[in-house]
């Protein structure tokens, strides 16, 4: 007997990355799912982001790492709601484990939510959280190949931030080869440079991401 | 990607969906992969190799059918099968207003037992 199911894989994650988008939009809240390579300075750009814009906008944060709690600890110094997501080993958040940890951050009405994925430039491609951006990091010590090596990840992108700029006189990373591309592959995504460290672009970085919290929360008036 | 979940998966669901309509053997599962997904084949097959021992899959062959993205560039009509490069700009006039269709797949398409 032959039976046709037409079933999709990954199904669970999207009916469960569906729902959570309802959620979001129903509260008006922005959320971006922030993913990298271990070590491009996911943790430090959102640090920096934070506090300059936590004076006019209430932001929450959800942290996945494998193990320890030390970027929740940074940015809970930051004086916002933080949720630290362990994933003892998996390489990904998934939709459930977002679901999970946004419920007691959702109550206290956040303009923004922030989803610092595992670093890893693969497996988190994959998987929908509900977000509405995707923003991903690359940083100049890590070469000017990553583009073309992992380019699920970097096609998908709404937002790219290439940071560490400040280190760029030190290395041979090409800025017009990582333009190039980011054009061939998601010509449509939006590119900042950045220094996390010395505060370069993060102006223009914040002022655009400031547009899309107000975009997004004016659909919470409707 | 991660073959060998999304292959426990696949038998999960044929498994569950077989016991509703009494059958006990499987003689053939047919998946629906798309090149945008990033699944590979060759895993999944090695994966689906590894798990139906001792299981009602024993006997069962896989097969795969890969469906590339289709892209038709708006500028000037083109129409491209994408390679796998990933390079969304047309090859024709260089616009980058492109529209992919296809590639996602990813899903069961049917099951035969007995």
């Amino acid at each position: 007997m032959k039976v046709k199911l037409e079933t999709r894989l990954l199904g669970a994650n999207e009916l469960i990355a569906h729902n959570n988008r309802t959620i979001f939009s129903n509260q008006g809240v922005l959320v971006i799912n922030l993913m990298s390579s271990p070590g491009s300075g996911k943790t430090t750009i959102l640090e920096k982001t934070i506090s300059r814009l936590k004076d006019q906008i209430k932001i929450a944060v959800i942290e996945g790492d494998l193990y320890t709690d030390q970027d929740a600890q940074r940015i809970e110094q930051q004086g916002v709601k933080v949720v630290q997501i362990n994933t003892e080993g998996t390489c990904h958040l998934d939709a459930g484990m977002v679901s999970h940890a946004c419920q007691e951050l959702l109550a206290d009405n956040p303009d923004l939510l922030v989803v610092e994925n595992v670093g890893n430039l693969v497996c988190p491609a994959e998987f929908d959280l509900g977000e509405d951006l995707r923003a991903v990091v690359i940083s100049v010590p890590e070469g000017n190949d990553k583009i073309t090596k992992y380019p699920l990840v970097f096609q998908r992108a709404d937002v790219i931030l290439v940071n560490k700029m400040d280190l760029l006189p030190f290395t041979d990373f090409d800025v017009a080869r990582v333009q190039k591309d980011i054009g061939l592959i998601n010509p449509k995504t939006k590119i900042f440079f950045v220094s996390a460290r010395n505060g370069d672009g993060l102006e223009e970085w914040s002022s655009w991401l400031l547009e899309q919290i107000h975009a997004k929360g004016r659909t919470k008036l409707m | 990607m991660h073959e060998l979940t999304l292959m426990q998966s696949v038998l999960q669901t044929v498994e569950q969906d077989a016991a509703q309509h009494g059958i006990n053997r499987i003689n053939k599962v047919k998946l629906v992969i798309g090149q945008l997904t990033m699944a590979l084949p060759d895993s999944l097959i090695f994966a689906f190799e590894a798990l139906k021992p001792g299981t009602m899959f024993s006997d069962a062959s896989l097969i795969i059918e890969e469906r590339h993205a289709q892209c038709t560039c708006h500028s000037c009509q083109q129409e491209y099968k994408l390679d796998d490069y990933f390079q969304f700009v047309c090859p024709t006039c260089g616009s980058t207003d492109i529209e992919v269709e296809g590639g996602k797949e990813l899903y069961i398409d049917y099951y035969e037992g007995d």
